[in-house]
């Protein structure tokens, strides 16, 4: 195997004409690759919020604004309206925002199949994008495992507003600080375009994507 | 070495292929709607972007950056994700990928796989790989669930069945799922998808991806998809297989704020496709516990050592060059003979394989530059195309009547007494095809020409002789 390594980067050396640049060089070309596009936020918080809902609005998903300590009670009201009578969630979800009266399994070990028949899911997230209403998942057994989002068939995502960011490169620049642990986004519900071109909510993840905005 | 690329070495000539595929009516009415639908999609959501022409050309630069230090960015990738838990294996070419893969499924005991949509995989013709080693491989995304059930080829980069309607899915799912009853709308062509593939995605123990984007700084891998089948197939099984092109390294995790800003809105018209998964290695109790990864070389080196034509390696796979391609529209991408069509695909195929395979590709293509234009990496399409068209003839793969037409031309313009015997006999030859002053139904290869644009008649004089009789003094 180690033979095939060396052949294939022979060739790409013998490729590139065989002048290889220090790495300090390669560093400093990379640096100087022009970056003119918008990175910066240019909207007020408000502004801000409000796109962010319009977009996932857009996509479909319910939204559900309310203060830090109506959580509870806006869960228990999604869950009524919806006649759950509860989901699963990571150990990491704050224990503060789950109301009484319904079953909350935090176990980060439960099979796929309990998974694929469960009433659904809530998790938290670590980012969202304003622009393309996009919400930032980290996934760990402790944060909430990658299928606890993805199997369950209903997704609660609960967003504080000061996670919200404007722009995708605001939001990819704090990404790189949360590696190495896999991160999911998520603009809207499951969809797909592959018939007609026509985009078709719901197929293989949640079908059902609802959004509780904190603060 | 074997460079493969799917079936494109035994594949027909383009002019041949879309003879045929011109002539039917409903798939050039498929393929017309669904690329109408995105391209407005596509104009609505670039629009919204001030800074679109900015971020194509940090695209442009990053993609130029990172082919000019290849070697460097693969070392410093293969560290990175070894040091998270991966393991990468290098492949030569589509057979040496193949056993790999293979052999790593065999190795853990499995005969069945689910795959995340892969152009590389059939670039290298996986599935018949699997299948000969008695490996069952389960497409996922619905397109690509759409054409392996029908038992077709995919004619489209981004949406492989977008020659299919809905019509002929529904006949394709009620036939292979054994489905009774089934609804004609595009929803419950959805749902039997979902049905189809859940027992699957929460069984099956190796799933197969490719890469969007590899993270030379991180080892990261990015897989662009919307329906969630990706999201199962990178996370549910126990073992995972990535196929990566050598080309699809991004240097450092930063390069992706530019990437997936273009992506989404160029290939769906979205400006976020809904799922982005972005992992690195493994992760103790969440997702697969053994990941690999296989670079493959498949042609890229060859692609890469020619500095005018190397900008083809930048493609990001978003099919916009297809969808405005005045003639992908017309003809489908089967026309192409490779899982690459349209306009990237008349340049990738005969750069990857050899162009004797290929060589009408390069001249499938009115070089209006609309490709060109709509581009998120800034490919000069044209460009290329032109630069392979010199090749065609310098490696003598033209036709040998062209040849000959050329060798005849050069030889009469090379000497003046040579030249106005031509003209001589061109006036003669032309009298039984003359209309007016231009000429209609000339016979063989001109024909072509012809048969639908008027070739101006030779005039009675050339120039040089009305130059003679106007006297070196000019008109009195």
């Amino acid at each position: 195997m180690s033979t095939t390594r060396e052949e294939v980067l022979g060739r790409v050396r013998r490729a590139l004409g065989g002048t290889r640049r220090s790495p300090e060089e390669i560093h400093a070309a990379h640096a100087a690759i022009q970056r003119d596009y918008q990175a910066e936020p240019t909207l007020t918080p408000e502004e801000r919020l409000e796109l962010f809902t319009d977009r996932l609005v857009d996509y479909d998903a319910t939204v559900h604004p309310c203060a830090e300590a109506e959580v509870p009670a806006t869960i228990a009201g999604i869950l009524r309206e919806r006649g759950k009578t509860g989901l699963l969630t990571s150990p990491a979800f704050p224990a503060a925002w789950l109301p009484d009266g319904f079953t909350f399994d935090r176990s980060p070990e439960l099979p796929y199949e309990a998974l694929d028949a469960c009433e659904g899911a809530v998790t938290d997230c670590v980012l969202a994008i304003a622009v393309t209403g996009t919400i930032v998942l980290r996934h760990s057994p402790e944060l909430g495992r990658r299928a606890l989002s993805l199997v369950p068939d209903y997704l609660l995502c609960v967003i504080r507003a000061e996670q919200v960011v404007e722009t995708v490169p605001e939001a990819i620049r704090r990404m790189a600080g949360l590696l190495p642990e896999s991160l999911t986004t998520i603009s809207g519900p499951s969809a797909t375009a592959d018939i007609e071109m026509t985009r078709i909510k719901g197929v293989h993840g949640p079908r059902t994507l609802e959004v509780i905005l904190v603060g | 070495m074997s460079v493969r690329v799917g079936h494109a070495a035994q594949a027909p000539e383009f002019p041949i292929a879309a003879k045929e595929l011109v002539a039917n009516s409903q798939l050039r009415r498929n393929v017309r709607r669904a690329t109408d639908v995105i391209q407005a999609k596509r104009a609505r959501v670039v629009g919204e972007r001030p800074d679109w022409q900015q971020l194509r050309e940090s695209a442009r630069q990053i993609k130029q950056h990172t082919l000019e230090n290849l070697d460097h960015y693969l070392e410093r990738f293969e560290e990175a994700c070894t040091r998270a838990g991966g393991k990468v294996h290098w492949a030569r070419d589509a057979d040496e990928a193949n056993r790999i893969i293979v052999g790593l499924v065999q190795g853990y005991g499995e005969d069945e796989v689910i795959k995340v949509k892969t152009m590389t995989s059939d670039e290298i013709c996986l599935n018949p790989a699997l299948e000969a080693a008695g490996i069952t491989p389960y497409e996922t995304d619905l397109a690509d669930l759409i054409v392996q059930l029908g038992e077709d080829r995919p004619s489209h980069i981004v949406v492989p069945a977008l020659h299919r309607n809905r019509l002929e899915i529904r006949e394709i799912f009620m036939r292979k799922m054994g489905l009774e009853n089934l609804g004609f709308e595009p929803t419950d062509l959805t749902t039997a998808a979902r049905q189809y593939l859940r027992e699957k995605f929460l069984r099956v123990k190796v799933g197969i991806s490719g890469a969007n984007f590899a993270v030379a700084e991180t080892g990261s891998i990015c897989v662009v998809e919307s329906e969630g089948n990706g999201r199962m197939c990178l996370s549910l099984p126990r073992v995972l297989i990535s196929l990566i092109g050598i080309e699809k390294i991004v240097p450092t995790f930063q390069d992706l704020e530019v990437f997936l800003q273009l992506l989404p809105r160029s290939a769906t018209g979205e400006r976020m496709n809904p799922y982005n998964s972005i992992w690195t290695g493994v992760t103790p109790g969440d997702g697969p516990e053994e990941f690999h990864v296989v670079l493959l070389d498949n042609g890229r080196t060859s692609v890469l050592a020619d500095a005018d034509t190397r900008q083809t390696l930048a493609c990001i796979r978003c099919g916009a060059c297809l969808n405005t391609c005045p003639v992908y529209r017309q003809t489908g991408g089967h026309a192409y003979g490779s899982v690459y069509g349209g306009p990237i695909g008349a340049i990738l195929t005969p750069q990857l394989q050899s162009m004797e395979h290929s060589r009408s590709l390069p001249y499938a293509s009115s070089l209006c530059g609309a490709c060109y234009e709509v581009c998120p990496v800034k490919i000069n399409i044209p460009e290329v195309l032109i630069q392979l068209r010199a090749r065609v003839v310098r490696e003598g793969h033209s036709p040998f009547s062209e040849r000959m037409a050329m060798k005849g031309a050069a030889f009469a313009l090379g000497d003046e007494g040579r030249l106005s015997l031509a003209h001589a006999l061109a006036r003669i030859a032309q009298v039984p095809f003359r209309h007016g002053d231009h000429l209609g139904g000339l016979p063989g290869m001109l024909g072509h020409w012809t048969e639908f644009r008027d070739l101006p008649a030779v005039p009675q004089e050339s120039f040089r002789q009305w130059w003679e009789k106007r006297g070196k003094d000019g008109p009195q």
